[in-house]
């Protein structure tokens, strides 16, 4: 097979098809910036395993399949698809394979903050969204970065005003629902957090059926001076689904981001986070946890740079890889040269399951100043031989046993959750998926 | 003698990775009866705990055990427990993010439910544990604590009493729990011990030191040298050991292989 460059021709009829439907509605400035995307992407070509970054994720199945752009959202089935996250109390942006369909507010008072579809907003007023589609992401040399600028179908624009301390989440919620074709969607999401504001936002990737489909998303969060964001990504597509996801994270002076990624599903999942702490006493935590099972392939690149002095930054992430799966974790540190007085620790802790389980794991530290701390650290073990005894000499069977040992690996890393009703969910999610999940359910 | 044997084991060679440990073990235990093994490190004491719980990592080359008349080597570690079997570790496991009670409610309804006993609610299982807790003064807190996550040593010890307690075995192992425990803590486990004697149930005392047996009176005192028990009496022989040292044994075995 060839580098990909081939499969890009594809995307060219998608384009021209897609430029005829929003040529009309949208400023001129959006139209050359889509051409310009594409231009890139078609220089770039998909990337292969030859190049470093991607060494370890294959995505040859995913260039196998044919998309169809998704051009219109999906009606929602009747049934009740925001159960799951009602007692969240959050304010609700809900796209359906991409496109905006709905909001659904949380309880009692008005928002304090401005919330809306990007793409309508580019349709009636671009001003609004301009100052943060023409920035540096746009220019990056990433063919899913540069697809998604070309296609850019719709996404949540989020901004909480200054000084505002918004106490519900926000929740974006994008539903994949299958159609005839397999579908490849293109959400780009941005959160502006401006000076002294608060808020947590939660990013949710979720199928409704088992239906191929590729998502191709990027978010930037944008936070300015003194504001304080918790975001979270979770993961949860279905196992014939592609996901690759980019989050741009930057932060003002003495801003502070709590980050979780939670990848839960799909075939093969790639996220990418990139936090750049520009002002000084930035504070930035990215952890995550993903649990791979049959031929899942999930992958996180990670990159914190450190610009300014007296940055901390904290990285947790817990893997746990079962049956054929695959798992990546790439996590570089970057220290600037006026990055004085650092503080940067990195962790990643895998557990596999099985014998055929593969994990990849990868710090790097590119430390450019002489007085910072940083370290890392990354662990790939088995279930403890001792411990699954201890459990079976007290009478719990060895599934059970090795369940709970899983389970208790993991609690940790789900401790981090700090929103408690999605930490609680996220632990149904993980538990429901064994035989003695509901058993296991009444032990924690 | 009290009742029947309980514990028979009869010859029992044990090897792991390819090196023999257990070199022939005879050995009968009866309900109602405890027996202490003692030895120095390296004896095979260990082993013999680990092997008679079901720990997979060990070869049996020849020998068996019956337990209660029935081929306990067959059973899993599970199975054994759920008959009455329990090992207390000398190394007690720690289990983060899953709660003490918890873990030990499940245990203790698996082996209720091998009975055909009705399995114990939330209430009734906190009562029992609030009860059997107070026999080797655990604060109740360490109930809600992740299983041994952050115990002291005396602690985890305390609580493998604790576990012994809650899960009522009729035949109880005592893998060096005296060990590391000072006089205030090692007083505590030897109560719950003596709490836990009943002439339905047998308990082997593994140990290295002789201290223990100043609290808890044993039987039948075991020496256990270089994977054989070489000298079995009284437990005036605990004393003899404490006094002349394992070094007295071992000049015994050479002596006696040499004549």
């Amino acid at each position: 097979m060839s580098s990909g460059r081939d499969e890009t021709m594809r995307y060219r009829a998608h384009f021209a098809v897609w430029n005829e439907i929003v040529r009309a509605r949208e400023p001129a400035w959006m139209q050359a910036q889509r051409e310009a995307a594409f231009a890139r992407f078609e220089a770039l070509g998909f990337p292969t395993t030859r190049q470093e970054e991607w060494r370890f994720t294959n995505i040859a199945p995913l260039l196998r399949a044919s998309f169809h752009l998704a051009t219109t959202p999906a009606p929602l089935p009747e049934d009740d698809w925001l159960t799951p996250y009602r007692a969240w109390g959050a304010h609700h942006l809900v796209f359906a394979n991409g496109h905006f369909v709905g909001e659904v507010p949380a309880n009692g008072h008005p928002p304090r903050f401005f919330a809306r579809g990007i793409r309508a907003l580019l349709q009636e007023a671009p001003h609004l969204v301009e100052p943060y589609l023409r920035r540096p992401v746009e220019e990056l040399p990433h063919a899913f970065i540069a697809l998604n600028a070309a296609f850019l179908t719709d996404g949540a624009f989020v901004r909480i005003p200054r000084g505002a301390v918004v106490r519900e989440p926000i929740h974006v919620l994008f539903l994949a629902l299958g159609q005839q074709e397999p579908l490849i969607v293109h959400p780009r999401n941005v959160i502006v957090a401006e000076e002294n504001s608060q808020a947590t936002i939660i990013e949710s990737y979720v199928s409704l059926d088992d239906s191929h489909h590729f998502t191709n998303a990027v978010t930037e969060l944008i936070v300015e001076e003194n504001a304080v964001v918790q975001h979270y990504k979770v993961q949860r597509e279905g196992r014939a689904a592609f996901h690759m996801a980019a989050v741009r994270i930057a932060q003002a002076r003495m801003a502070n981001v709590f980050d979780f990624s939670l990848a839960l599903g799909a075939a093969l999942a790639r996220t990418e986070i990139t936090a750049i702490l520009e002002g000084e006493g930035a504070d930035c935590t990215l952890n995550g946890f993903y649990w791979a099972r049959d031929q899942q392939l999930v992958d996180h690149h990670t990159v914190i740079e450190h610009v300014a002095p007296h940055g901390t930054s904290r990285e947790f992430y817990k893997g746990i890889l079962d049956d054929a799966a695959r798992g990546v974790f790439d996590g570089t540190i970057i220290v600037r040269p006026g990055a004085q007085k650092t503080d940067a620790r990195q962790v990643n802790k895998n557990l596999l399951l099985s014998t055929e389980a593969l994990v990849n794991t990868n710090p790097r530290l590119q430390i450019l100043a002489d007085d910072v701390k940083c370290s890392h650290g990354a662990t790939i073990g088995h279930l403890d031989e001792e411990a699954l005894f201890y459990c079976r000499s007290r009478g719990l069977d060895a599934e059970m046993a090795r369940e709970l040992l899983t389970y208790a690996f993991a609690s940790d890393i789900l401790q981090e959750i700090a929103f408690e009703p999605l930490r609680r969910r996220v632990r149904e999610w993980v538990l429901m998926e064994w035989p003695d999940g509901e058993r296991l359910t009444e032990m924690l | 003698m009290n009742g029947a044997a309980l514990l028979e084991i009869r010859n029992l060679r044990v090897r792991v990775e390819g090196q023999e440990i257990l070199k022939g073990i005879t050995l009968t235990v009866r309900a109602g009866e405890v027996h202490s093994i003692m030895g120095p490190n390296g004896s095979g004491k260990s082993t013999l705990a680990q092997v008679l719980a079901g720990r997979e990592v060990y070869e049996i080359v020849e020998g068996e055990v019956l337990y209660d008349g029935e081929d306990v080597l067959r059973m899993s570690p599970e199975e054994r427990a759920r008959r009455g079997i329990f090992l207390a570790f000398q190394y007690p496991v720690e289990i983060p993010g899953v709660s003490n009670l918890y873990f030990l409610k499940a245990a203790v309804n698996a082996v209720r439910k091998s009975r055909g006993l009705p399995e114990l609610d939330a209430m009734e299982f906190l009562a029992l544990a609030r009860e059997r807790a107070k026999l080797v003064e655990l604060d109740e807190s360490l109930l809600q604590r992740a299983v041994n996550d952050g115990f002291s040593g005396g602690e985890k010890k305390r609580n493998e009493i604790f576990q012994m307690a809650l899960l009522e075995p009729r035949l109880a192992i005592l893998d060096e729990t005296d060990s590391g425990l000072d006089i205030d803590a090692l007083r505590i486990v030897a109560q719950g011990i003596n709490a836990l004697r009943h002439p339905d149930r047998a308990i082997i005392l593994i140990t290295h030191y002789q201290r223990l047996l100043n609290y808890v009176t044993p039987d039948v005192v075991h020496v256990l040298y270089d994977g054989r028990i070489v000298k079995s009496g009284g437990k005036e022989l605990a004393l003899e050991l404490e006094e002349k040292g394992y070094g007295w044994i071992a000049e015994g075995v050479i002596g006696s292989v040499r004549t």
